[in-house]
């Protein structure tokens, strides 16, 4: 197998508090190969935003390492693209600015590579519109677009479609499919929908919480386009809400033995 | 279904704005009512004309005075006294928003110091001013400057302490250096407050030239009305009131249309 793009090892995270220290992050390990579209889920509070801040680097307190193609994460950067839970785009920018953010249109090759992500994301016609005027899943087409135009090695989407509703919600997933299938960039999607995470990835990594570690890693080989009403799909559904349930009477032996 | 759906949630630029003659006439119902009665009273001898001289008697006090030009000498001087005044007082105050809004070591060292001395009054200090400049136009204009100055260094300071703090980590996450974050996020984010800032300070410097010039002076509008009051000359007064409001509400209106065109991104209550 070619050389993982991304290769997380013995991370551990700890916060502190003014009375003691909490573990969010403990023993994880994870490779993610490149083109690879991973999701991670679980519960909240098993820190699964905590790990996506890290790979980010936008988190830089933890121990063990972090390696982007080899090279430790010393900060965050355009090479890992961050889709935040709300669109976060700038109000007085309209799209295609937003997308351009501190880039020139007048240069030719950044106007060409706007207009063609405008045409990936699906937002023609709304080139000139501010924020204000966009819907929210149409903001958050935006900040994906923002995010590509800096060809990032990984994409990271830290519950992009949690304030969406449904119908938008199943819409974006479609199409995130289709940019990823169309650009094969590296996806790490952390969501807290089982549905969600089978649609979209090759491989899901359930974490569990106190303290967030890895439970296990579920690869998913159903064919692209997936049908949620299928009884592959469905079953697959079972398996990963197994692991949750596993998971739930572990934590309840746990307490009971406290 | 979706890209239909989404559409229509975006709703069109305020949708059936009143027309710009309903919108005048309803601004011009008031004064040119007041006008009128006024005017009515003077003429049936309800009320002094002397104290209250009509509308045409202003009317015509202010076609004499530009006709012979008087009023254009003045009102040109009072307009660059005015000017030097708030780019002196409102550039420094912007300087220092900007210095102090960023950086909380000069905000610090600074913001303690600026805010004692936005509580003495512009009266207060006129004295000492006329005392160390003398009764040239330093003074006048470095009384003006210090009204400028607070507001838009407040206004300029504010703004940037309300930039939304998500904003700076999307910065990080695009890789924005310290230039970049001030000029693409920090500077566009507090417009709309520097440009509040800066209507508060125009309009305070146009009040402290009267101060100014109604203290020690031998030209512009506001000796013109001292002037005129020494001897009586009410319309004259007036006239210069009149000035006063028009070209006060000329440079407001100035910094609101730039506000409409360069806040047009701004998602708030438009009434």
């Amino acid at each position: 197998m070619s050389v993982p793009v991304l290769e997380i090892e013995r991370l551990n995270k700890s916060f502190q508090t003014p009375k003691t220290v909490v573990t969010a992050l403990s023993g994880i390990d994870l490779k993610v190969q490149e083109g690879e579209f991973i999701t991670v889920i679980g519960p909240s509070g098993c820190g699964k935003s905590t790990l996506l801040k890290i790979v980010a680097g936008l988190d830089l307190a933890y121990e063990g390492s972090v390696k982007l193609s080899d090279k430790e994460v010393a900060g965050p950067g355009i090479d890992k693209g961050f889709i935040f839970q709300e669109p976060r785009l700038f109000p007085w920018l309209t799209v295609e600015k937003n997308i351009a953010a501190d880039l020139s249109l007048r240069n030719p090759e950044v106007r060409k590579k706007v207009d063609s992500l405008i045409e990936l994301v699906k937002l023609q016609g709304f080139e000139k519109a501010y924020p204000r005027e966009l819907s929210g899943g149409m903001a958050q087409r935006v900040a994906i677009a923002r995010a590509l135009l800096r060809n990032p090695k990984v994409l990271l989407l830290d519950e992009p479609f949690g304030a969406l509703d449904a119908f938008t919600r199943a819409h974006m997933q479609e199409v995130l499919l289709d940019i990823w299938q169309h650009n094969r960039t590296t996806m790490i999607f952390v969501t807290h929908d089982i549905d969600e995470a089978i649609f979209l990835a090759n491989r899901i990594v359930i974490l569990k919480p106190r303290p967030g570690s890895i439970r296990g890693i579920v690869p998913v080989t159903l064919p692209y386009p997936r049908k949620k009403a299928t009884t592959s799909f469905q079953s697959l559904r079972l398996k990963v809400l197994d692991e949750f349930e596993r998971l739930e009477e572990t934590e309840y032996v746990d307490r009971a033995g406290l | 279904m979706s890209r239909q759906a989404e559409t229509a949630g975006i709703a069109g630029p305020a949708a059936g704005a009143p027309k710009r003659r309903v919108i005048l006439a309803l601004g011009s119902l008031l004064p040119v009512a007041l006008l009128a009665v006024w005017q009515a009273l003077g003429d049936l001898g309800y009320i002094s004309t002397m104290l209250y001289p009509t509308p045409l008697t202003i009317a015509e006090a202010f076609v004499d005075l530009s006709a012979s030009g008087e009023l254009w000498t003045h009102l040109q001087i009072s307009l660059t006294r005015a000017a030097l005044g708030f780019a002196l007082g409102g550039g420094l105050g912007l300087l220092l928003g900007v210095a102090v809004g960023l950086f909380r070591s000069t905000e610090k060292a600074l913001d303690p110091t600026v805010q004692m001395l936005r509580m003495v009054p512009s009266l207060a200090l006129a004295p000492l001013f006329v005392l160390w400049f003398g009764i040239g136009e330093e003074s006048k204009i470095l009384l003006i400057a210090k009204g400028a100055f607070f507001p838009l260094y407040i206004n300029t300071y504010l703004g940037i302490r309300s930039v939304d703090r998500k904003l700076f980590d999307v910065s990080r996450v695009l890789s924005f250096g310290r230039f970049k974050q001030i000029i693409r996020l920090v500077l566009p984010a507090s417009l709309p407050n520097v440009l509040l800032g800066i209507r508060i300070s125009l309009g305070v410097a146009w009040l402290g030239l009267v101060v100014a010039e109604l203290m020690a002076s031998t030209s512009g509008i506001g000796y013109l009305m001292s002037d005129a009051r020494q001897f009586t000359k009410t319309p004259v007064v007036f006239v210069g009131i009149a000035v006063f409001a028009i070209v006060g509400k000329l440079t407001d209106s100035l910094v609101r249309m730039l506000e409409r065109r360069w806040l047009r991104w701004q998602d708030t209550y438009k009434g």
